[in-house]
């Protein structure tokens, strides 16, 4: 046991190296929230006053893409282990003594270590692009990132766990992680739009995740996805996402064990 | 003592049999070398007894632990080189050092005086702190092997460790490896193409089509050849041939306007042959046989290492690239 523990902790310390000695991934993970914030603020804010009378667009907007930013750091912390096994990381990593589930789980706690660095940066900004916060809201958004960080980390292993070449990935990134993003309410809100994209987006996990994210700072009356008529909150939203996640994760120890 | 003791292993990947029971034991402190072209099956040899492929067949002991069952024993007894590079190179020699450590759990007092002992071996204590992206392809295979030490392994799995890489590195790297098998008592398992390499090995295993053809120390494989080659120039070469089949009774064979035999003990053959032999002798020349010979009988074929060496190096670039 204290060695699949320490697995973990190995792992995930080599993640945290990456992203504090990586100067252009950390400039980035600044830069681009901030470019969104303003683009898409410039460009929907006016969209969004009309659609949700008395939310103000940066109010909207700011969960979404901390969201997004959580689940883009998450699912390619989750994926890079494609890139380890392309550069031959890996196997040095699998000859070594190291448990083999404990790897797993130790590339997703390092893509939610670095996920929290990544939302602490965005909430550091908040204060100053006009977002109000309050400490109960920060409070309540951390754990709500470590889950939306666990299920799509282990989202990315699933499909990393069992991948060979970085071009598969480009396919699933296209396949699967762009229409999560764009059908989950990250830019528009998912009140009114055509049936089907309001039935896939309600399948869609991240959807649940990002409203809880989203309830936080508008309250449930704003935002809060109906599902056959009952309104989640955001304890059930975060409840359903952490199901996902332990179930992907599951899947993904699995198919790894299997694999190597 | 053995290190390794392999049983009649067999890998089949699907339909294919790559491997075709090979059984082999190597001593403590011996450097082992398996020869064979490429895709010969010496690479997933190495795979099976270093627990990252398991056998489909047979089985096999690494310092006293099964491969199959008690896989994590194994996987801390073992230092592995691979063939392609497998440092991070995002982080710098010295973290990929201290990543290993934590990952074999390396008490930190044994670590430092350690790394800096085999830092200074490889001769990169002065660039430690330095990314692996700044490193050349000798130095970073330096690194694997230092990084492959720490831990104290019982064997140290080399495949193919100095392919693509020049002479003087090549040199180098096999300088080292002698070191060490003096200082450690370390059993090398190695792989390799290079005839000339493999002379550096205590016993070599000669494999081909996933099977072992011969095994033996270099010397007694070249002795086993059937002694020495001669080569001899004269002013008629098809009259010298039918002589030499008709007087001495030997098989001779016509190449490049030479002669070429195989006689036992050719230094004592010579003397009275040149004394006795009825045509003019232009030239006469004699030679041990080398591995390359010994293989050619072999096998029938000579390990092509030309095209191995260019894809190594197309592969070694589109990763440069890729970066």
């Amino acid at each position: 046991m204290t060695k699949f523990f320490h697995s973990i902790w190995v792992i995930a310390y080599r993640e945290f190296l990456h992203f504090i000695q990586d100067r252009m991934r950390m400039i980035s993970s600044f830069s681009m929230p901030i470019l969104f914030l303003v683009i898409f603020g410039a460009g929907f804010g006016k969209l969004i006053g009309q659609m949700m009378p008395g939310v103000d667009y940066l109010q909207f907007m700011y969960p979404g893409i901390l969201a997004m930013t959580v689940l883009m750091t998450s699912i390619m912390s989750g994926v890079s282990i494609v890139w380890d096994r392309e550069f031959g990381f890996l196997k040095e990593v699998l000859v070594s003594p190291l448990n083999r589930s404990g790897i797993l789980l130790g590339k997703a706690a390092g893509a939610i270590g670095i996920a929290i660095m990544q939302g602490i940066i965005m909430l550091v900004v908040a204060p100053i692009i006009g977002v109000s916060l309050s400490w109960g809201i920060v409070l309540a958004l951390i754990p709500l990132i470590i889950i939306l960080s666990m299920s799509m980390s282990a989202l990315g292993l699933l499909i990393g766990a069992r991948m060979r070449s970085q071009q598969g990935f480009q396919i699933t990134m296209q396949l699967v992680i762009f229409p999560m993003m764009f059908l989950s309410g990250i830019f528009f809100p998912l009140t009114g739009v055509a049936t089907w994209m309001e039935i896939l987006s309600k399948i869609n996990p991240v959807t649940y995740g990002i409203d809880a994210i989203r309830q936080v700072f508008l309250g449930t009356e704003a935002a809060g996805v109906t599902i056959f008529g009952h309104t989640m909150g955001i304890w059930e939203s975060a409840l359903l996402v952490t199901a996902v996640g332990v179930v992907l994760l599951l899947g993904a120890i699995w198919a790894f064990n299997r694999q190597e | 003592m053995e290190v390794i003791e392999s049983k009649n292993l067999v890998k089949k990947f699907g339909k294919l049999e790559a491997v075709k029971g090979v059984s082999f034991e190597v001593q403590e402190g011996e450097i082992f070398g398996f020869l064979g072209p490429n895709g010969a099956g010496k690479t997933t040899t190495i795979n099976m007894l270093c627990t990252l492929l398991a056998p489909t067949a047979g089985e096999a002991i690494v310092n006293g632990f099964n491969v199959i069952k008690e896989r994590d024993q194994v996987r801390g007894s073992i230092g592995l080189v691979f063939q392609e590079p497998t440092l991070d190179d995002y982080l710098t020699a010295e973290q990929n050092l201290r990543f290993h450590a934590y990952a074999y759990s390396i008490p930190k007092k044994t670590l430092e005086p350690r790394m800096k002992a085999l830092l200074d071996m490889v001769e990169l204590w002065d660039r430690r702190k330095e990314k692996i992206d700044t490193y050349s392809g000798g130095m970073q295979r330096r690194l694997e092997i230092a990084r492959g030490l720490l831990h104290h392994p019982k064997v140290l799995f080399l495949d193919e460790p100095t392919l693509g890489l020049d002479p003087q590195t090549r040199s180098r790297i096999w300088n080292h490896i002698h070191e060490l098998r003096k200082k450690e008592n370390l059993a090398i398992f190695m792989t390799t193409h290079y005839m000339d390499e493999a002379e550096n090995c205590d016993r070599i295993a000669i494999i081909d089509y996933g099977k072992i053809v011969a095994l033996d120390t270099p010397d007694n494989l070249k002795d086993a050849f059937g002694g020495d080659v001669v080569t001899i120039k004269t002013e008629d070469n098809d009259k010298a041939e039918s002589l030499l089949k008709e007087q001495y009774n030997l098989q001779a064979e016509q190449e490049n306007g030479a002669i070429r035999f195989t006689v036992p003990h050719g230094e004592e053959f010579l003397p009275g042959f040149v004394s006795g032999f009825p045509l003019c002798l232009i030239s006469i020349g004699l030679h041990r046989p080398t591995l390359e010979d010994v293989f050619l009988k072999l096998t029938g074929r000579a390990i092509r290492e030309q095209d191995v060496d260019q894809m190594q190096h197309m592969k070694r670039k589109m990763r440069m690239r890729g970066h």
